[in-house]
């Protein structure tokens, strides 16, 4: 029986070892890992505000729906990975989220722009409109520069080799927006739907424009109602800080639960590790974003989490005083700590959930880090900590008070 | 040593070498809290709180030049973009943080091209920029109280449920304290706040109320075991002296992480983690000080004016 505790405690011991060693790997995996946020590796966090038009027709949700799905489509040609575009229907906005993008002034600028693309005649009417086009390509041109290839409809097809069957010689005018993008002059007609804007100094600026012209207009312009932006190295920075306080908080507790509870002080510390490793997979199964307030809420739910097992540990200290023996004192504290733990956390809890219902961006980061880790520490405490307990006080009965603190000739 | 009997008031008291009747110097321990709030409470009326760009909206930007660079150089180049607003600099001078109102994408352009040609090169990758417009902050003030009233009615209903109501009472009492507490000092120093602060004031909502309520957990225990005769604040007292050890070895714990957040965790989380520190050491002060003896207070009150009973329900 006894060595049968020491067996299980030692493999508990090795278990929760290889966990961590196991662990590292995948969850720090720049890909796969637990994805960061842009505070912690640079990016451009956005909130667009849509505008109603100046005659005064309200924005309606198919006119948001229209937007997302142009917006996303636009961040998806930046190439980030995993982009968040959300729509806030009521406040009829857009919230974007880019961790991890090059160039942030560029992607802004591209998410921005209602980018209506017309084609007009020499007069500047229109002829043509961005929605008649099917495709649009950046590319090498056949001489030097770049260009932007243009595929239209069958019906954009038919009205362009109009516009070019009328005005052969002349120019005609393409724009995005009220920004004229090229004016060619028309040497041939074009009857077969494909057309070739040149001019563009690089591939990016080609590849960008036809971006815009690809994924149509906007309908609904959009003002920036929030900006955040961090640069690449600064959000590493602050990565690299915040792990360092957090390793820093650590050890500093654990001395501290060595000191003041020698034995099941270590099992704390260990309980403190299991429940730092649930707590993190648990962002990483649900992709839970690390973000800076994130990490202080994690750290500080570290300290919180302690709190379960001194609690305990108080109770059964109290509990051997009173005169009953280590096993008993274990079970009894442990009941009684735990409706003195749930009371205690539910409101807590209460104070999480509100945050994160009523917080946005960082805030709510930091409600959720919070909200999981109570229920990962009170998942630990009952669970890893009991156990490791139980088979401590298993292992002999002969095993001295005092390793718990408890000075008996009180 | 006697089998099974759980400790007495004497024994409670010889186990703290520190031990003193914390019940009834009740009135010294509120004296002190007064003594930080009633100046914060002025200080609030008087100048306010200074709220930074997250409630007023506008645009900071955090600009890390190569070479150093003097304030009115950035103040001339801002003035000739037709801008202004105050700008620090730090880091030897080599960091620049500019506030101004919530800026026009273009504007914005033009204001650091300009920063770039007559002050001189800056960091892109280092470059970190918040733009809010007004509306936003104003949401954001909003949202605060409101999930300030509603996790207080939530609080309030749950510890009625599983105490009674004037502990809810007492509890949310010594909360509002460690806010003021907070708030009030943030306004005495006229410390910026972000949005992080109102993050740090709901924790502490939060987490305050966690340390008061295993403080009520024992007295609701002790409280049932009470013989007839027993007076309520010695009751208390020893309720509160039987958890001490865990109230200060906790607030130990997690002052611990939040001094490392505070010291190594970089300038962003600064505002989060002071209002923290000083929010949980508050916290813990009004637990172990204000917060029992409140109750006691107005147990009290209540029981004058009835014929006395052992004890009375809310």
């Amino acid at each position: 029986m006894r060595r049968a505790n020491i067996i299980k405690l030692v493999t508990l011991v090795l278990l929760v070892a290889a966990a961590v060693a196991l662990s590292i790997k995948p969850l720090v995996d720049p890909v796969k890992g637990i994805p960061l946020g842009l505070d912690l590796r640079g990016g451009v966090h956005l909130v667009l505000q849509a505008e109603p038009n100046k005659n005064g027709t309200p924005i309606t949700t198919d006119d948001m729906d229209k937007a997302k799905a142009i917006i996303s489509k636009r961040v998806n040609d930046l190439g980030v990975s995993e982009p968040i575009v959300q729509a806030d229907y009521d406040k009829k906005r857009m919230v974007i989220d880019l961790a991890g993008v090059t160039d942030p002034d560029k992607a802004v600028d591209i998410l921005k722009t209602t980018a209506k693309l017309t084609f007009r005649d020499p007069q500047g009417t229109v002829v043509l409109q961005g929605d008649e086009l099917k495709d649009a390509k950046g590319g090498q041109g056949q001489d030097q520069g770049y260009v932007v290839n243009l595929t239209f409809s069958s019906d954009g097809a038919k009205k362009f080799g109009d516009l070019t069957t009328k005005y052969i010689g002349q120019r005609i005018g393409i724009y995005l927006d009220d920004k004229l993008l090229t004016n060619p002059t028309v040497n041939t007609p074009i009857l077969n739907g494909q057309a070739e804007i040149t001019g563009y100094a690089t591939l990016e600026e080609a590849a960008n424009s036809a971006v815009l012209m690809r994924s149509g207009s906007l309908p609904v312009s959009m003002t920036i109602a929030e900006k955040r932006q961090v640069g690449a190295s600064l959000g590493i920075d602050s990565l690299h800080k915040s792990i360092k306080a957090g390793l820093y908080g650590l050890i500093f507790i654990f001395l501290f639960m060595l000191v003041f509870y020698r034995l099941p002080g270590v099992v704390a510390d260990f309980s403190l590790i299991v429940y730092g490793l649930i707590v993190l997979w648990i962002f990483w199964m649900f992709r839970v974003v690390l973000t800076l307030p994130g990490i202080a809420g994690f750290i500080l739910s570290i300290g919180m989490a302690v709190d379960f097992n001194i609690i305990i540990y108080e109770r059964v200290k109290e509990e051997v005083r009173a005169g009953k023996s280590l096993r008993a004192g274990v079970e009894a504290g442990f009941s009684r700590a735990f409706i003195t733990v749930i009371d205690a956390h539910v409101t807590t809890f209460i104070a999480a959930m509100t945050l994160y219902y009523f917080g946005s961006g960082s805030i709510r980061g930091f409600a959720l880090t919070l909200g999981v880790g109570i229920i990962a520490s009170l998942f630990t405490a009952i669970t890893f900590t009991r156990l490791v307990l139980r088979l401590i006080v298993g292992t002999s009965s002969k095993i001295k008070t005092t390793w718990f603190g408890v000075r008996r000739e009180v | 040593m006697e089998k099974g009997h759980p400790a007495t008031y004497e024994e409670v008291q010889k186990i703290h070498p520190l031990y003193f009747n914390i019940v009834k110097k009740r009135y010294w321990w509120f004296a002190i809290s007064l003594l930080v709030i009633v100046p914060g409470i002025i200080s609030l009326f008087m100048q306010g709180l200074n709220l930074g760009i997250d409630f007023k909206g506008g645009t900071m930007l955090d600009v890390t030049f190569q070479k150093a660079v003097t304030q009115t150089a950035i103040t001339d180049t801002m003035k000739s973009v037709g801008l202004d607003g105050p700008v620090q600099l730090s880091n030897g001078n080599t960091n620049a943080l500019i506030r101004t109102e919530a800026l026009e994408e273009t504007k914005r352009n033009e204001l650091l091209t300009a920063l770039q040609t007559k002050v001189g090169e800056y960091d892109k990758t280092t470059l970190k920029e918040d733009k809010v417009g007004p509306a936003m902050g104003q949401e954001l003030t909003r949202n605060a109280f409101l999930a300030l009233i509603i996790a207080m009615g939530l609080m309030i209903a749950y510890i009625s449920f599983r105490f009674q109501f004037v502990f809810a009472i007492s509890g949310i009492i010594a909360l509002l304290h460690d806010v003021l507490v907070v708030v009030g000092l943030f306004s005495i120093f006229q410390w910026q706040i972000d949005s992080s602060f109102v993050a740090a004031v709901l924790t502490i909502f939060g987490y305050s109320i966690n340390d008061t309520v295993v403080i009520f957990d024992r007295i609701r225990e002790n409280e049932a075991k009470m013989r007839r005769g027993d007076s309520y604040e010695d009751m208390v007292d020893k309720s509160v002296w039987q958890t001490m050890r865990r109230s200060v070895n906790t607030v130990v714990t997690v002052l611990i992480a939040l001094f490392s957040v505070y010291i190594l965790g970089g300038e962003s989380t600064k505002v989060f983690s002071l209002a923290m520190l000083l929010g949980v050491f508050s916290g813990a002060y009004s637990s172990i000080f204000n917060a029992s003896q409140i109750l006691v207070e107005i147990k009290k009150h209540m029981k004058n004016p009835r014929r006395g009973g052992k004890t009375v329900r809310a």
